[in-house]
């Protein structure tokens, strides 16, 4: 088992860092029925959005980890990062609308050089702000501020945190990750995040370590809330179960481990009619570093476009954008998968 | 059947349904009952899995080994929680073997000097 984290595909010139060669993989593998078969059959063909009540950002590929599964190919070596001009874009297109939460994304989105005025306009606007967090980035010299500066804007922490051991959570993310990870944790916990009753929320998010789905959300919580208090003295809020989609490193992983072909048919055996209705795509936008538009952080690393004449964060027209189909592939099937997963955790 | 070269088959582990081919009352039965056991009570689903990944090592039987190792990390156990399964399943084997060892001292005492 091979436990070292590499660069990104990108920086490697792999094929896979390539969209078009993700799908063609992907299609290459034989299953039962593709994903608008269905979406058919839970009477959900065409997939259109209910109302959008989030906006995502993604304010980069910029990040300090290079965690083995990602889906962005993010890392130290990647410099897309959006610039203060395409977040004005945003800023409008959100004074607009009624959208009251923004979920800020990356890589690390803490590295971008403008997320801390991004923060304060969004704050200003009355928004609720998410900052999805790898806790690494908390730890490093130029950024150890952020804690207080996270807390002060009441900004709710979205953490990455794979497992309450060493063993997984550095498999996944990197040598050193968790002991980095649990010194964060302890300070976010220092000025009130997890304590309940300050509003300072602390999410934790877990990815499985491997090429299975994960755990029962509310059983893992339970146990993740007991022993990271008993092990650390570290107290959350909620606890996030994501499954891994079949793109960008995490599919590099499973074709170099022979486990795609199963993960994949695993992934359509498993597919679940209750969790369309809850799927992100649905009451998500996503916005790429350099203002593209996307159904979800997911189709934007696979390129795969709004299917509508806004395309654009600058062109951003909520009505006209409400129509639309969203864009399906294969992938997809991870959403939908046992008890689904989306930004949110397990969507059932 | 076609000549085999060996017992085991990992194949064989989807093909388990096919017990119900004859007496499906019997299997439907067993069936139903094993979905039930397992199902989220006193204790969880993680801890059943556990539990049955010790009891899989205890009996050696490969086809539970591999399905309550997939079960075990699909419930959200890790490698440290499924070791220390299996050390309990070891735990006990061992220590079953040495308190027999009470019973030889029993014959010993009877039967020598």
């Amino acid at each position: 088992m091979g436990r070292r984290t590499l660069p990104s595909l990108a920086a490697r010139e792999s094929p896979l860092s390539s969209p078009a060669t993700q799908l063609a993989r992907l299609r290459a593998v034989p299953i039962d029925r593709e994903f608008p078969e269905a979406l058919a059959r839970a009477e959900h063909w065409p997939l259109r959005p209910s109302r959008l009540e989030i906006l995502q950002i993604n304010v980069g590929k910029v990040c300090n980890q290079t965690c083995r599964h990602c889906h962005v190919d993010a890392g130290p070596d990647r410099t897309e990062s959006m610039s203060r001009e395409t977040m004005e874009h945003c800023l409008r297109a959100l004074a607009g609308t009624e959208i009251r939460t923004v979920d800020l994304t990356g890589g690390a989105p803490e590295l971008n050089p403008h997320f801390r005025w991004l923060v304060e306009q969004l704050r200003s606007l009355g928004l609720h702000v998410m900052d999805r967090c790898n806790l690494t980035v908390l730890e490093t010299a130029p950024h150890r501020s952020l804690v207080e500066f996270l807390a002060h804007h009441r900004v709710e922490v979205v953490a990455s945190l794979p497992s309450v051991r060493a063993l997984g959570t550095d498999r996944q993310r990197g040598e050193g990750v968790f002991e980095a990870s649990i010194a964060a944790l302890k300070r976010l916990n220092a000025v009130g995040y997890g304590d309940g009753g300050s509003g300072l929320r602390l999410v934790l998010v877990t990815n499985p370590v491997g090429a299975f789905l994960p755990g029962n959300q509310a059983s893992l919580q339970a146990e993740w809330k007991r022993e990271l208090f008993r092990l650390h003295g570290i107290r959350f809020d909620a606890l996030y179960t994501l499954a891994n989609l079949p793109i960008s490193r995490f599919l590099e992983w499973l074709e170099g481990s022979g486990n795609l072909e199963s993960y994949l048919q695993h992934l359509v055996q498993a597919f679940n009619p209750a969790t369309v209705s809850g799927l992100m795509c649905r009451n998500t936008l996503s916005v790429g570093w350099d203002g593209r538009l996307y159904d979800c952080d997911f189709n934007q690393m696979l390129e795969l476009g709004l299917q509508s004449s806004i395309g654009h964060i600058a062109r951003f027209d909520v009505a006209a954008l409400e129509n639309r189909e969203i864009r399906v592939a294969r992938h997809c099937f991870g959403c939908t998968a046992g008890a689904g997963s989306s930004c949110g955790g397990a969507v059932t | 059947m076609h000549p085999r070269p060996h017992y085991f088959h990992c194949d064989d582990l989807q093909r388990f349904p096919e017990i119900g081919e004859n007496r499906s009352d019997l299997a439907k039965k067993f069936f139903d009952w094993y979905a039930a056991v397992f199902a989220e009570g006193a204790l969880s689903v993680r801890e059943k899995s556990l539990i049955a990944l010790a009891v899989a090592h205890a009996v050696q039987c490969p086809y539970c080994i591999e399905a309550y190792s997939k079960e075990a990390l699909q419930q959200g156990a890790d490698l440290d929680q499924m070791t220390e399964a299996v050390h309990v399943a070891a735990a006990i084997r061992g220590g079953s073997s040495l308190v027999h060892g009470v019973q030889m001292r029993n014959h010993v005492e009877r039967l020598g000097m």
